[in-house]
């Protein structure tokens, strides 16, 4: 039974609970680093790596951090692995570095991983919280590599840098500008609906009463959304 | 004079060709979230401006004479969030005990300026771009005015929005993005235009 948990805690953020997709959480670099794939994974595992130690870290200290003081707390565990991440990334990934630039610091300040801290890593042992990271980390990287792809074939008729000769002649690089990375999401976000007939995601595990993005995030929205189809 | 026109180009062009918000993709949130109605869009907006330009000016410095001189650059991320997270709270408090009437109007949006990327970014964007003080400032103000103007416009489409029947599909937040998408579009045609009016 218990391993069945831990399985399902891993695997919810990759489907059912997949933070770009369905949660709809950390828009900012979804949009901004997904014109290339290659940037889009290494966008996306960047985040991985500091939302499994952010997560580790906080659920280590739930019961020590004071409730009133929680949130800048997690504010600098979490600033403190993005700067950790960026001196990796900096040192090994040079090219990378680059490329990413500035959303590299932002990471500290999306929402997934603040979200998580808050949802999950305060209220859950180390390991469920770890899986749980990586399980959000891992649907991250994917909904982030699902998009560049698209945007890179056929924008910029290539696929992680390789030039796809076929495409050549029919790009539309209107995908690899700023209008057309809002344009894919908002069909992607209508494709999902599509397939999962409506937000199919638990509610009861997300309190949003407390939550630091409460009132710019959509669950509410959500669950009209779903009453309004029940009808 | 020429001091002037450069500082004039980063405005304008911070404003409307660089816009944080729909050609960089800083505070979405906030602006898919908050544009519900005119008021809340302006009271976001405003509260923005007002947070980016009082942050650059604590920050901006900091980075100059502490971080600069001790080689402690590595701290740039931690410290500047805590200066955001800092200023932002003190600015709450404030305008509670000063001047409550404008509490009401802005107060609600505050503590979600925190964690709204558009602050961190345009104070880390000012250091990477090697702005002046004068620089940084002027840039944040443009970058603050224009989050004020997307989500101003953003919130006169989303009441036509309510009002049109959409396909199920792309009910909430897909069509939003969509209609950011043409936006987006219209404002790159100002691509250009600033460095040519001034060149």
């Amino acid at each position: 039974m218990k391993n069945n948990n831990s399985l399902s805690v891993l695997t919810n953020g990759i489907l059912k609970e997949n933070p770009v997709l369905v949660l709809v959480l950390g828009t900012c670099p979804t949009l901004a680093t997904t014109t290339t794939v290659s940037g889009a994974i290494g966008m996306g595992l960047a985040a991985l790596v500091v939302l499994l130690c952010s997560n580790i870290f906080i659920s280590l200290l739930r019961k020590i951090i004071p409730e009133t003081m929680r949130i800048p707390c997690y504010i600098v565990i979490i600033a403190g692995f993005v700067t950790v991440v960026k001196m990796l990334v900096q040192a090994f990934f040079p090219g990378l570095y680059e490329v990413l630039g500035v959303y590299l610091d932002l990471i500290t300040v999306n929402c997934i991983i603040l979200g998580r801290a808050e949802m999950f890593a305060n209220k859950n042992t180390v390991v469920v919280s770890a899986l749980d990271g990586i399980g959000m980390g891992l649907g991250f990287t994917l909904a982030l590599g699902a998009m560049a792809t698209v945007r890179e074939v056929f924008g910029a008729a290539s696929f992680a840098g390789i030039a796809i000769p076929l495409l050549e002649e029919y790009k539309i690089e209107f995908l690899t500008k700023a209008p057309g990375g809002l344009l894919v999401y908002g069909l992607l976000i209508a494709l999902v609906y599509a397939l999962t007939k409506g937000c199919a995601p638990v509610k009861k595990s997300f309190s949003c009463s407390g939550c630091a993005n409460a009132s710019t995030c959509r669950m509410g929205e959500c669950a009209n959304r779903e009453k309004e189809g029940n009808n | 004079m020429e001091e002037l026109r450069l500082l004039i180009v980063i405005l304008l062009s911070a404003v409307f060709v660089d816009n944080y918000v729909l050609c960089r993709f800083l505070g979405i949130c906030p602006f898919l979230g908050v544009s519900k109605k005119l008021n809340q869009s302006v009271g976001m907006g405003v509260a923005v401006t007002l947070v980016m330009l009082i942050a650059t000016a604590v920050t901006w410095p900091i980075q100059c004479y502490v971080l600069d001189t001790l080689g402690l650059g590595y701290l740039q991320n931690i410290l500047f969030i805590l200066i955001i997270a800092t200023l932002v709270q003190m600015l709450e408090m404030l305008l509670k005990k000063l001047s409550p009437s404008l509490y009401k109007g802005l107060g609600v949006y505050l503590p979600l300026i925190t964690t709204n990327c558009a602050v961190l970014g345009v104070t880390i964007n000012n250091i990477i771009d090697g702005y002046s003080f004068v620089e940084s400032m002027v840039s944040s103000l443009g970058c603050g005015l224009g989050f004020l103007l997307a989500m101003v416009l953003f919130s006169g489409i989303r009441s036509r929005i309510n009002e049109a029947n959409i396909p199920t599909p792309f009910r909430g937040l897909a069509v939003t993005l969509i209609a950011a998408s043409f936006i987006s579009l219209a404002f790159m045609g100002f691509g250009g235009i600033i460095e040519n009016i001034f060149a």
